[in-house]
């Protein structure tokens, strides 16, 4: 048994060997007309089929080479002048042949010329010749012998519109045939399972697997029989096909078959048929994959509806999605131990089935998923990962077919499936959920659907328990929650009053993420809520005092109440820019107080939370970019803040960032609105400090590193001078200007060991910017006038 | 040596010929030095008619003291080598003593013979039918010349032929039931029947029908007994299951048969047998005989 394949070479040569052998004296008999001589060699030939000794992939082989040799054969057989005898002789005379095999494979050749002949009923030689084949019960070898039969007999079948159609031969007798062919060719594949050299089973199964279209040939030829139409096909086919299937109790063959019945046959056919076929389900060996077999047949039917909205009615009229429930329901029922995964599987696949076929049919779709959820409640916890697959499956179906969210959040049994994921793939259906909405671009508008929204995707939103923190991906769980941000924009209604319960609501689930999501959500949630406050401003005109619980004012108080979570993260930084965010719309509602509050906050922060130094500089920026734009605030509020913006500017720790800060806060006393505020003291103030710490930080740098420090500070602020002074600031003068620009030229050449290509190029620019101004003429050409350079 | 072989050829050829020698139905006849040659068919109750022609070589005179011939039908038992037993013979006298000078002809005429037996050639005994020319001499051996000829006899179909069906088997082994649609074939008949697998608990490998020719010579102790398998049939390849039946469909044409003879002269009897033989992987073999009875039925052709 060791160097089974090389013996099973040698006996697959010497069978080729013997085939050629005698296949040579066979045609030099043909060639001489010898019928005796003709029958002898031909017969010794097919005598190597015989064997038992090959695998049915190397008999094969064997038995092409013998099938060729037997068309030559036939040939010769034709033609009565070259052997002179009659066609019924010679059915006789290959009958003589004393073993078995080649007498049959030597009848079948001369029957489907007695056939071809017309000199008897096509029906008889056919019954003749499929009763006879009874003789070889040898697995392999009838079923290569009966493959032989049916091979030569395809275009021989008294079919409708056939040359062989007559009043004795009807359909009904090719039908007969080709079944009673099948039924014994079944059986023997069925028997190699049990016979045959005691080998292992899974070679076996191997052995027989390669054998199974030898088998399913038949119901493919069936198929093919233009007389079987949709009553035959109910009344004599499916049911003798089904009853093969059902008794042959091999769970090989029953898988095999059942697929090859749903895949053969047309789709109309397994329609009509549903019952009869559905039926025979629950029959088979319990451990016949018949979820595999029920899917295909969805997915067949899916297609068919898919194919023409014509048969739909047809689906509808004979019940296919409660047969199809049912037929299902019965399989998980009878098959206890079968995986949840079969079981999702198959409910996938009705799922689809029911998409494809009754897309308006919402209760189909939350039918299956409601007994998804009986069958997985039974599972304690589903761990088996393609059965998560599975179900991730389930749910993504109904979103991608209806390429709307809204309607999957209709679905009562949706969330309820989702409870059976474990916590990586609820996140990961989480996600599909999301980006459907993202996708389609969905708007989810009502309060309600909100609520069962966040409740599909509270593996975003918040930890679970038993999650274990430490494997989450860094970058995932950003990813996660950038969506789950994105998603807060998508929830949106005109109606401010809905609105704000939307709000209120996603406040509520996102406020229990915990400090790692927060950063991520809170912000998505305030520019929501600053949406709905702008929505209230344009609509402000019509529903004055209507809604009296409907004010900025409580937008602002809940405002505050969803930055000051992120006081627990903590994250500063956000929360600033939030509370200046929120000022900014509280100065957009002319609300001065709320206003002051945030600044309040942020300026709190800044104090008290932001120590970094760049995070300040960032900060004190933005708090002076923000407090610049305000128009809300009455003198003393204003100076209070400006106040503590310049102060804070001025305590920054790099010189150059002060210096920045300072020239910046300028911008604070010259507001460029018709009623802004426009202090132009205070602005040459803020600019001569500003020039103070430039000069200040030159000096250090020249002190700590022997050169010059950084002259492009003062480009910026001879910038600053330029703007205030086109602006028309009486403060800033042209000459003040010029003995800047003096300045800076001092400073370029005496820090000529260190040229900063930068700042010249900056200084090269303002000064054509001036020269631009100049030569423009006109008012501001006037005023630059005197700018000497 | 030709000479020598001239000196002790006889002084005169004989022929012998039928009437209707063209036109009368000739068969294979093997003879003892094992060549095959073609020879006159009759039936019992034939006349047998034509003539015996006696041509002296050379010119020579044949001195005889009479020509007579005579129709033997003869049983030759092959242990018993050299006793024929004759149980038909007829004579006729062509000549009368005297001298042969030249070709002369006899006409001969043996009319309605009654030739009950059949000519067979067995493994043990042989029955033929022989025409005997003997011209007869004083003090040199007679002058003797043989033709054979071939007889056999037609039967009509039998009125009653039952077929042959019976339930066969081993305890909790094996159990068939094999069925035979006639029990009496004639030579060019066809065997049809099936054989129905009731239990099967032991792995087959093949069954083969067999024909079985049992020839028995002598009487009493001295009986011999000789089994041929004319025919080896394969029925079935592989090993079936319970509830399968195999066809049987065996054309008797091919196979060199007789009729069933039962007791020739108190010297013979040749019966036929149908033997089913099933093999298992072991090559034991399990079979069941059973008789049938083969006749000769006219051929209409």
């Amino acid at each position: 048994m060791l160097n089974g394949t090389e013996d099973e070479e040698k006996w697959l040569a010497e069978g080729i060997a013997g085939i050629q052998h005698n296949a040579f004296y066979m045609h030099r008999a043909l060639d001489s007309n010898n019928l005796r001589e003709a029958l002898k060699y031909s017969a010794q030939m097919l005598s190597e089929l015989r064997t038992s000794k090959l695998s049915p992939h190397k008999y094969y082989e064997l038995y092409m080479r013998a099938f060729d040799e037997l068309k030559r054969l036939e040939l010769f057989f034709k033609d009565d002048s070259k052997h002179g005898v009659s066609v019924v002789d010679l059915y006789e005379l290959v009958q003589h042949a004393g073993n078995i095999l080649p007498r049959l494979y030597l009848l079948c050749t001369v029957g489907s010329i007695y056939i071809k002949s017309k000199e008897a009923p096509a029906k008889e030689v056919l019954k003749d010749l499929v009763e006879m084949c009874r003789g070889v019960q040898h697995p392999i070898r009838g079923l290569f012998l009966r493959s032989y039969l049916a091979q030569i007999s395809r275009d021989k079948l008294p079919d409708i519109g056939s040359e062989y159609e007559g009043d004795a031969d009807t359909v009904m007798d090719a039908v007969d045939f080709v079944l009673q062919n099948f039924t014994e060719m079944n059986k023997l594949w069925v028997r190699m399972q049990h016979q045959g050299p005691g080998g292992v089973r899974e070679k076996r199964e191997k052995e027989r697997s390669e054998l199974q279209d030898l088998v399913g040939k038949n119901l493919h030829v069936l198929s093919q029989i233009e007389g079987v139409d949709l009553e035959m096909y109910k009344e004599t086919v499916l049911p003798r096909v089904l009853e093969q299937v059902v008794n042959c109790k091999d769970d090989l063959a029953q898988y095999y078959l059942m697929d090859c019945i749903i895949q053969v046959f047309p789709d109309e056919y397994h329609l009509q048929t549903l019952e009869t076929l559905l039926g025979a389900c629950p029959q088979l060996q319990p451990t016949v994959d018949v979820k595999t077999v029920l899917s295909r047949l969805m997915d067949r039917l899916s297609n068919y509806a898919a194919s023409s909205t014509d048969v739909l009615p047809e689906f509808l009229q004979v019940e296919a999605f409660s047969k199809l429930s049912n037929a299902i329901g019965k399989v998980i029922e009878a098959q206890l131990d079968m995986p949840a995964v079969g079981a999702i599987t198959l409910y996938v696949s009705l799922l689809t089935f029911t998409l494809r076929v009754h897309p308006d049919r919402l209760d189909h779709v939350d039918q299956v998923l409601g007994a998804c959820v009986k069958k997985l409640s039974n599972i304690p916890k589903l761990e088996d990962s393609r059965a998560m697959k599975q179900v991730v499956a389930l749910l993504s179906a109904p979103l991608e077919k209806y390429n709307d969210i809204v309607t999957a959040l209709t679905l009562s049994n949706y969330p309820r499936v989702m409870d059976h994921l474990d916590i990586g793939t609820n996140k990961l259906m989480a996600m599909v959920i999301i980006q459907s909405i993202m996708k389609n671009n969905s708007c989810i508008s009502t309060a309600d659907k909100v609520e069962v929204l966040f409740e599909l995707i509270k593996g975003l939103i918040k930890d679970i328990d038993g999650a274990d923190v430490d494997e989450l991906d860094e970058e995932d769980f950003k990813e996660e929650q950038n969506s789950v941000a994105r998603l807060i924009h998508m929830l949106y209604n005109d109606e401010p009053e809905e609105m704000l319960k939307i709000i209120c609501i996603v406040r509520k689930h996102t406020m229990v993420g915990g400090p790692k999501r927060l950063p991520f959500t809170v912000s998505s949630l305030v520019f929501s809520a600053l949406r709905l406050l702008r929505q209230l401003q344009g609509q402000e005109g019509d529903i004055v005092g209507e809604e009296a619980s409907m004010t900025p004012n409580k937008i602002f108080q809940l405002l505050t109440q969803i930055i000051e979570s992120l006081s627990a993260v903590p994250s500063p930084e956000l929360a600033l820019r939030l509370y200046l965010q929120c000022a900014e719309a509280a100065n957009g509602c002319d609300i001065e107080h709320v206003a002051y509050e945030f600044f309040t906050q942020a300026f709190l922060l800044y104090e008290e939370e932001i120590a970094d130094s760049k995070a300040q500089v960032t900060a004190i920026h933005l708090i002076i970019g923000t407090l610049q734009r305000m128009n809300v605030f009455g003198v003393e509020n204003r100076d209070t803040l400006t106040h503590k913006a310049t102060g804070y500017s001025a305590r920054l720790l790099k010189k150059a960032d002060q210096c920045r800060a300072v020239y910046a806060c300028s911008h604070l006393f010259w507001v460029d609105d018709q009623d802004g505020i426009k202090d132009g003291e205070r602005v040459l103030l803020c600019l001569k400090r500003a020039l103070r710490i430039a000069n200040a930080a030159q000096q250090m740098a020249n002190v700590a590193r022997g050169s010059g420090g950084p002259v492009s500070l003062f480009v910026e602020i001879l910038n600053k001078y330029i703007y205030f002074f086109e602006k028309g600031n009486k403060q800033i003068t042209s000459s003040a200007i010029q003995g800047l620009i003096e300045l800076i030229n001092t400073e370029m050449q005496s820090d000529s060991t260190n040229p900063d290509s930068v700042a010249d190029a900056f200084l090269a620019s303002t000064l054509r910017y001036i020269q631009f101004q100049k030569q423009k003429g006109g008012v501001m050409g006037e005023k630059f006038e005197s700018i000497k350079l | 040596m030709n000479y020598l072989v001239g000196a002790f050829k006889p002084p005169c050829n004989i022929f012998i010929s039928f009437a209707d020698g063209r036109s009368r139905k000739q068969v294979p006849l093997k003879k003892e030095n094992g060549k095959t040659v073609m020879v006159a068919l009759f039936q019992s109750q034939e006349s047998i008619v034509g003539e015996v022609v006696i041509e002296p070589v050379h010119r020579k005179k044949v001195e005889h003291n009479g020509v007579k011939i005579e129709l033997l039908g003869q049983i030759e038992l092959y242990f018993d080598r050299g006793n024929f037993y004759d149980f038909t013979s007829l004579v006729r006298e062509l000549d009368i003593p005297g001298e042969l000078y030249e070709r002369k002809t006899y006409p001969f005429e043996f009319s309605t013979v009654e030739m009950p037996y059949e000519s067979y050639n067995g493994v043990n005994v042989r029955l033929r039918y022989i025409l005997k020319v003997t011209i007869s001499r004083n003090y040199v051996g007679n002058i003797v010349e043989y033709q054979e000829f071939v007889v056999r006899n037609y039967t009509p179909p039998p009125s009653i032929n039952n077929i042959i069906k019976m339930e066969v088997g081993i305890e909790d082994c094996l159990h068939i039931e094999f069925e035979y649609s006639k029990s009496k074939y004639h030579l060019k008949d066809v065997i049809i029947g099936k054989i129905y697998f009731l239990l099967v608990r032991i792995k087959l490998k093949n069954m083969d029908l067999e024909i079985r020719r049992r020839e028995s010579t002598g009487s009493g102790p001295n009986t011999y007994v000789e089994t041929e398998t004319l025919a080896k049939f394969e029925l079935m390849d592989g090993a079936p299951v319970r509830g399968e039946s195999i066809p049987i469909r065996l054309f008797l044409s091919p196979y060199e048969l007789t009729p069933t003879y039962q007791n020739i002269n108190n010297k013979f009897s040749v019966k036929y047998y149908l033997n089913l033989v099933l093999v298992d992987e072991e090559d034991r073999r399990y079979f069941k005989q059973q008789e049938i009875t083969m006749y000769r039925l006219l051929e209409t052709s």
